[in-house]
């Protein structure tokens, strides 16, 4: 992985010498954790670029570099399309946080934009999709159609991205049936088809009969395939292949827009740091159709708890909620703030286990 | 805490086969480095097999030619490295690296059709009687025919070096290329054999991951599985049967620890995370306390004139 951009970062030195000649073109970096062909989160990324691309033709030019390992060597990475004349640079995994405001500060004149983190500096905004919204969708449909009342849920890192999905699916999932479990396994990477598929097969074995996932690839879902009777969500793309079973719904990422808004702020000149945060309501966060395995009453109940969201009329953090401790969180009718949300780093009551630290 | 709710049985199963990609690529980086060559390649065979594999596989309805088609994919793709070590005899490290980084480039380049199909599956084998036992059945009698073959590699690896001529020839090569030359053996052709071989075995790894295990296509999908067999082969200095203990290892407390934790056992899940690389090592350099050590020759390059 790191040899993969280690010859890219090699490549773009090169591109470096030739570089400085279409100065009046907008160039536009990518950098991604994954390859674009993941078929999830950096796929969706990806998309993103390709339709600013298509939205200003000629007036910019977008590069990426794919397989970035989050760390110093995203620093490298950086700082290399920084120096080839990147006026706005997209770094699009919660690991790049640092080096981004590093970075930064070392090119003042160039506009970074960090996805799902919190750190923001002069000419470093974030931005992020209130993902818990569609986890919601996913934990109602889940806990209505789980069978053996047990849901597995593949997590990534323990970030707070993360922790806010397993807290808002279960808490959607307990609300339609008191007896749901869930079974948390932590793969510690974004993507890797194999373990993910590894962990997939775990939580089936021991007896779960859903299956949600925090990682980019579509492992999971060919793993879930290929044991049957077995239901998976896409995640962060729509992952249609593996409709109608297992897939039964997805979360898919919308970042086009945005991306188009943020590329036009730079042309224009107009652009300052902001803190960007957009659920379902603003189309950052899509569900992906509901497939025909889904019984109607399941589809109707989760179309109109969307509605209730996209309308901002309910907040998927409502209380009553207690934390995992079972001290109090949110009281009754009280709705979650985006500081502690930002932050969470702890279960909600009822879900077992550690969350690693 | 639930540990009942892990089945013994089903664990000791999914093991092997999370551990079969690594025995494969690792049995043919062995016998590489037996032969004096050291190729740092063994990712990129893998992933230019996984595809190969997968696209065979998908376009004739059998995973028997997709194997096939891996093996080689991977071969072909470790001509390559055939060419500039032994003809053009390029430095082996950097030859081996490259070697990585292209096959990487190339398979998504291979691939860009197949993303989201699904291969045709390869039936586990059902032995009457055999294969229904309690406990025994489902470990030793229930799987995929390639997991034999890997076992069956590894015997075979293994009685070669030992026993055969043709064995003591190539470790001959491996530990001392000029007299092994200076007896009339062809250093050459001997190592370009080995290679192919290596190659031929890393892209049975690689599709396995891909037919077998995940199955499907992704780019990048091995996921430094080849770098791990490179390292394995090391821990287990150069000896077959301890790189099948190796991958069960490493596999095996893999699959334990997603398990640990889908069970929800109290070890902070960072320990449980690290655990298979810990424990691999730890048993392998306890094992290798004989000073065993590496082939003599491993990455020198052998000219006849030298």
């Amino acid at each position: 992985m790191k040899l993969a951009s280690l010859l890219a970062g090699a490549a773009m030195v090169l591109g470096l010498a030739t570089g400085a000649v279409a100065q009046d073109k907008t160039k536009v970096g990518f950098v991604y954790v994954g390859p674009v062909g993941d078929g999830g989160w950096t796929y969706e990324h990806d998309k993103g670029r390709q339709a600013v691309e298509a939205e200003f033709g000629d007036k910019v030019e977008t590069v990426y570099v794919e397989n970035v390992a989050e760390g110093p060597d995203a620093e490298r990475v950086m700082t290399q399309m920084a120096l080839n004349g990147a006026d706005l640079i997209f770094t699009t995994s919660f690991g790049f946080m640092d080096p981004t405001i590093n970075v930064a500060k070392k090119f003042p004149d160039v506009k970074f934009e960090h996805a799902t983190g919190y750190k923001t500096a002069p000419n470093v905004s974030v931005y992020s999709a209130r993902f818990y919204e569609g986890r919601a969708v996913q934990g109602t449909i889940a806990g209505m159609m789980t069978k053996s009342n047990v849901i597995g849920y593949i997590g990534s890192y323990p970030i707070p991205e993360v922790i806010r999905g397993i807290n808002s699916a279960y808490i959607h999932a307990k609300k339609v049936n008191p007896d749901v479990q869930f079974k948390i396994v932590w793969a510690f990477t974004w993507f890797d088809p194999a373990k993910e598929a590894d962990a997939a097969k775990v939580l089936i074995e021991q007896g779960a009969d859903v299956i949600l996932q925090h990682t980019d690839s579509t492992a999971p879902q060919a793993a879930a395939k290929n044991a049957g009777n077995v239901i998976t969500f896409g995640q962060a793309s729509d992952m249609g292949e593996y409709a109608p079973l297992p897939r039964v719904s997805s979360i898919i990422d919308n970042w086009a827009p945005y991306y188009i808004e943020r590329t036009k702020a730079v042309m224009d000149g107009t652009w300052e740091t902001v803190n960007t945060w957009n659920g379902i309501g603003k189309g950052m966060v899509g569900i992906g159709e509901i497939s025909s395995a889904v019984p109607e009453d399941v589809k109707a109940k989760a179309l109109e708890l969307k509605a209730a969201i996209a309308s901002g009329e309910y907040h998927p953090f409502t209380g009553p909620i207690n934390k995992q401790d079972g001290s109090a969180w949110l009281a009754e009718g009280e709705v979650a703030d985006d500081g502690t949300l930002a932050g969470m780093n702890f279960y909600v009551e009822g879900i077992e286990g550690e969350i690693p630290q | 805490m639930d540990l009942s709710a892990i089945n013994p049985v089903l664990l000791i199963a999914s093991l092997m086969v999370a551990a079969t990609p690594l025995l494969l690529a690792a049995i043919g980086e062995l016998v590489v480095e037996k032969a004096g060559v050291l190729n740092l390649g063994v990712e990129g065979m893998m992933i230019v097999g996984a595809i190969s594999g997968f696209a065979i596989a998908v376009e004739t309805g059998s995973p028997w030619l997709g194997f096939l088609g891996a093996a080689v994919g991977g071969a072909l793709l470790s001509l390559l490295f055939v060419l500039l070590t032994q003809v053009a005899l390029a430095n082996q490290v950097a030859s081996g690296l490259s070697l990585t980084l292209f096959g990487l480039g190339l398979s998504s380049l291979m691939g860009q059709r197949y993303v989201g199909i699904k291969p045709p599956q390869m039936a586990d084998i059902h032995i009457p009687g055999l294969s229904d036992l309690p406990v025994l059945g489902p470990i030793l009698f229930g799987h995929d025919l390639m997991l034999y073959l890997g076992v069956a590699i590894i015997a075979g690896v293994w009685a070669v070096l030992k026993y055969t001529r043709a064995g003591l020839i190539l470790r001959a090569v491996g530990e001392n290329h000029d007299a092994a030359h200076a007896l009339g053996y062809k250093v050459v052709r001997i190592r370009i054999a080995a290679i192919l071989f290596g190659g031929a075995c890393a892209g049975l790894g690689g599709a396995y991951i891909s037919l077998i295990r995940v199955p499907q296509w992704t780019e990048g999908m091995t996921a430094g599985v080849g770098w791990i067999a490179l390292a394995l082969v090391v821990f287990a200095s150069w000896k077959p049967w301890r790189v099948l203990l190796g991958a069960y290892l490493f596999g095996g407390v893999t699959v334990v620890q997603l398990n640990l934790q889908a069970a929800g056992v109290a070890i902070p899940v960072e320990y449980l995370a690290m655990s298979p690389y810990l424990v691999t090592i730890l048993v392998l350099v306890i094992l290798s306390a004989d000073k065993s050590s590496a082939p003599a020759s491993l990455g020198r390059i052998f000219h006849a004139s030298n």
